[in-house]
């Protein structure tokens, strides 16, 4: 100190005589302290950090446009099987209205089909078969009607039109396989333009061979949508975007089952669901959690539990510990005797085991998460109390016999003023540095009560209970924004406080060297 | 001497008993009645008791008939004679889950232990004979690291690093998938694979305090008179330190490293259950969240005895090492 005075009065050094007061530069014993403390660059750093904490959670808190518990929500795409199409390879049967072609009569087409007879009888009944183009029959009866019809080609309704009858799917593929332009049937005439058949110019059903099932109930697949497919699946092409009726686009997937030789469709529909483990970005800077909140909102009040649980329950011990250690150091004999034999039992009470039955229990009893985190704090001061009793009770036993205890006696001061005007204030160093390391390690413990989830409870949050996630391997391995800043957090709050601490405790030894 | 340690065990005798009632009345008037709850339990089973019958039953073994002081002295007469009861969890006696389980905690205590000594009171030395060096703020911040990280995110650093990512690890538990294929060799060498994580952070964890405490102790010696005549007789530095120095530091670390002997049973309860490994941390944390109540009573008053011998194992040893103690 001294060099450093020396020249800071050295301007002034002239105006004064060699015994004046004023050149040696008076600091009380608090500015040394404060001196010694900024010169330990651990402690400074802890400080910095510490600063840092305490605007992140409290001003940050309130800076940020979230709340605690918002939940955000997101769009999200799931895959739903939407159609099955299949192309026909095989000769499908169109029976007269009223009449009658059995599986049996099918199979016996079929036969005589293949041996290219025209005739073929099934029972008491004969048949006789007409090829009327590639792959498309007729069948008659014995009495000459036209009984049946077997095509690969498909007759389908027009959007939002009814079946054709027998008679018209009849005309209308013969007149689609000789290439004719019109025909007639049931008395109504009908046009064909390549595919499609038209009545009055609307179209009532058109020709393909695309067979198309709609795996969704309640949907009506419309034509546009079929040629669409058909000519994704043409094109050999896996995704196609379609707009529905009602103006949706949804974004398709074809995947072809060969084996059973079957196109099927999924339809990816957007979702509106809770953005759950959502990856950091500008809206959400650390992502969102389980329940699709905001991880550094969380955070930050996550920081406002753990520091106050701290310095609540800190305060707790501090009192009881200052009120129970003065007591037994002053008045020694029996008072000490109880009131340490107290302290004794309370150290040996092993408090982690104790804290977990409580959390289970209050877990059993459902109890509200305010009033869980009351109980808490107060358990926690409750069981912390003796080491700070220990701590006053020695220094005060020493301070006890000095010389200017023995000045409060002579004049008559009140007992209670000795302890706690005289005597206490003796120990407030030391105190310090104890609760400032206590809290590093309140902290601790609650967030790993937290952690285990005995602590601090949804939709409260905490440090320890966001990290409390990674109990779910899949958010260990693949969500880093949920679990590692809250971790650093609290490593760093932790480690303010004990880098302050420790400075302090150098700052206030009188016997430092510097 | 013998007059003093007499004294002491007495204390703590009777330290024990006003514990393990604390302990037994929290437990008793612990609200969502366990035993009742086991009760009805047994009671749905087929054939079995009625619910009342077994109640009665129930509460006459664990003294609950009786008022909380009566039923304190039935629980501690057959705790005394050993009896400690069925754990409902495990459903065997505690006593033989507890033999199954608090061997394997003791070998990861004991080996965390040792490691713990042997890295933390070189490093204290280095750093109190260089106060104020670089190497000194390093290691006085990595202590202050150590006693900051808190237990459960280490472990969990720990295995996103080395069995996620690296993969040299498995995530949890103590033995591998192919453990019964093994021989005696290669099941030893599994477990052993198994524990170097947990072993890890219980040494990274608890590292810093040793040190700390070294570093101030060796700091508090080197500044006393006779190392100031040491130095003064010319002998040279080492021999100041290690010869004049280390070996008084050696009393305070003496009666703290003996008074943690008795811990080293106590088992890790977050580690352990952390990593999976059945020790006692692991069997009473999985306990004490069902509510096993004959095992939980069981390992607070382990507990409390294993504090209680550390204090009196530091205190004799203190009286032993420093002659000036036992005059007081």
């Amino acid at each position: 100190m001294s060099d450093e005075n020396k020249k800071n009065t050295m301007s002034e050094e002239e105006q004064l005589s060699l015994n004046d007061d004023r050149r040696v530069k008076v600091v009380s014993p608090g500015a040394l302290v404060v001196k010694r403390f900024f010169r330990n660059r651990i402690a400074v750093v802890g400080l910095v950090m510490l600063t840092v904490m305490f605007l992140f959670s409290f001003v940050g808190g309130a800076i940020m446009p979230y709340g605690q518990d918002e939940q955000f929500y997101t769009y999200t795409y799931m895959e739903k099987e939407y159609v099955a199409a299949t192309r026909n390879d095989e000769l499908r049967y169109s029976v007269r209205e009223g009449g009658e072609f059995g599986a049996t009569s099918q199979a016996q087409f079929l036969l005589a089909q293949m041996k290219g007879e025209t005739e073929f009888s099934y029972r008491d009944n004969s048949y006789s078969l007409k090829e009327e183009g590639p792959d498309f029959y007729s069948i008659w009866d014995s009495e000459g009607k036209i009984l049946a019809i077997a095509c690969k080609d498909i007759v389908h309704a027009a959007d939002n039109m009814p079946e054709l009858s027998f008679n018209a799917k009849y005309e209308a593929l013969k007149a689609y396989m000789n290439g004719e332009s019109a025909f007639t049937a049931d008395g109504i005439e009908y046009t064909v333009s390549e595919h499609d058949i038209l009545q009055d110019g609307t179209e009532v059903a058109y020709i393909s061979r695309v067979v198309v099932q709609s795996k969704v109930s309640g949907v009506n697949i419309t034509r546009d949508f079929k040629e669409r497919l058909e000519e994704t699946i043409d094109n050999g092409e896996e995704k196609f975007l379609y707009t529905n009726e009602a103006g949706e686009e949804s974004e398709y997937t074809i995947a072809y089952d060969a084996s059973a030789k079957v196109w099927s469709v999924t339809q990816a529909t957007k979702t509106y669901v809770y953005e759950v483990y959502g990856s950091p970005s500008k809206e959400h800077p650390l992502g969102t959690d389980k329940n699709g909140m905001d991880m550094l909102t969380r955070l930050m009040y996550g920081g406002r539990v753990s520091l106050m649980v701290g310095f609540i329950v800190v305060f707790i011990e501090t009192v009881i510990g200052v009120i129970l250690g003065g007591l037994a150091g002053y008045f020694g004999r029996w008072v000490d005797n109880l009131i340490m034999r107290i302290v004794d039992v309370f150290y040996c009470i092993p408090s982690t085991p104790l804290l977990i039955i409580l959390g289970a229990a209050m877990d059993g009893m459902n109890v509200d998460p305010q009033i869980r985190m009351v109980y808490l704090m107060l358990v926690l001061g409750f069981l912390g109390w003796p080491g700070v009793a220990r701590l006053v009770r020695g220094q005060i036993l020493s301070l006890r016999e000095q010389e200017f205890m023995t000045a409060t006696e002579a004049c008559g001061i009140r007992v209670s003023r000795r302890i706690f005007r005289h005597l206490i204030p003796n120990v407030i160093p030391q105190l310090i540095v104890t609760c400032t390391m206590g809290l590093g390690s309140t902290i601790i413990m609650e967030a790993t009560l937290s952690f285990l989830g005995l602590g601090v409870k949804f939709p409260f949050a905490s440090w320890g209970n966001i990290i409390n996630d990674v109990n779910n391997s899949f958010v260990l391995t693949n969500y880093w924004f949920i679990w590692i800043p809250a971790g650093i957090c609290l490593l760093t709050a932790v480690l303010g406080f004990n880098f302050v601490g420790d400075g302090l405790r150098d700052a206030f030894d009188p016997k430092m060297k510097r | 001497m013998r007059k003093y340690i007499i004294k002491r065990i007495m204390l703590s005798v009777l330290i024990l008993f006003c514990a393990t009632f604390v302990i037994y009345i929290v437990l008793r008037c612990l609200p969502g009645n366990y035993v009742e709850t086991m009760a009805i339990q047994l009671s749905t089973k087929p054939g079995a008791k009625s619910f009342e019958e077994w109640m009665a039953q129930l509460s006459a073994t664990y003294g609950l008939d009786k008022g909380p002081i009566a039923g304190y002295f039935v629980q501690i007469g057959n705790m005394l004679k050993g009896n400690f009861g069925d754990s409902w969890r495990w459903t065997v006696p505690v006593i033989e889950k507890f033999n199954d389980v608090i061997w394997l905690s003791f070998v990861m205590g004991a080996i965390a232990f040792v490691l713990e000594l042997i890295i933390a009171i070189p490093l204290g030395v280095i750093a109190a004979t260089k106060q104020y060096s670089r190497a000194d703020y390093a290691i006085t911040a990595g202590a202050l690291v150590g006693i900051s990280l808190p237990t459960f995110f280490f472990a969990t650093l720990l295995k996103l690093v080395f069995s996620v990512h690296l993969g040299w690890f498995d995530i949890s538990g103590l033995v591998g998938r192919n453990h019964a294929q093994l021989d005696a060799m290669g099941q030893l060498f599994d477990k052993a694979h198994h524990l170097v994580l947990p072993i890890v952070t219980l040494v990274i964890i608890s590292i810093g305090g040793l040190m700390r405490y070294t570093r101030t102790n060796m700091l508090e010696v080197l500044n006393s008179d006779y190392i100031r005549t040491a130095r003064a007789k010319g002998l040279s530095e080492k021999k100041v330190i290690y010869h004049h120095a280390f070996r008084n530091t050696l009393i305070p670390l003496v009666t703290i490293v003996g008074g943690s002997l008795p811990g080293l049973f106590s088992g890790a309860l977050i580690t352990e259950t952390l990593f999976s490994i059945p020790g006692i941390g692991y069997t009473s944390y999985h306990s004490m969240v069902v509510g096993d109540i004959p095992f939980s009573m069981f390992y607070m008053t382990f507990m409390a005895i294993l504090t209680l011998s550390g204090n009196l194992i530091a205190d004799i040893l203190y009286a032993v090492v420093d002659p000036r103690v036992r005059i007081a």
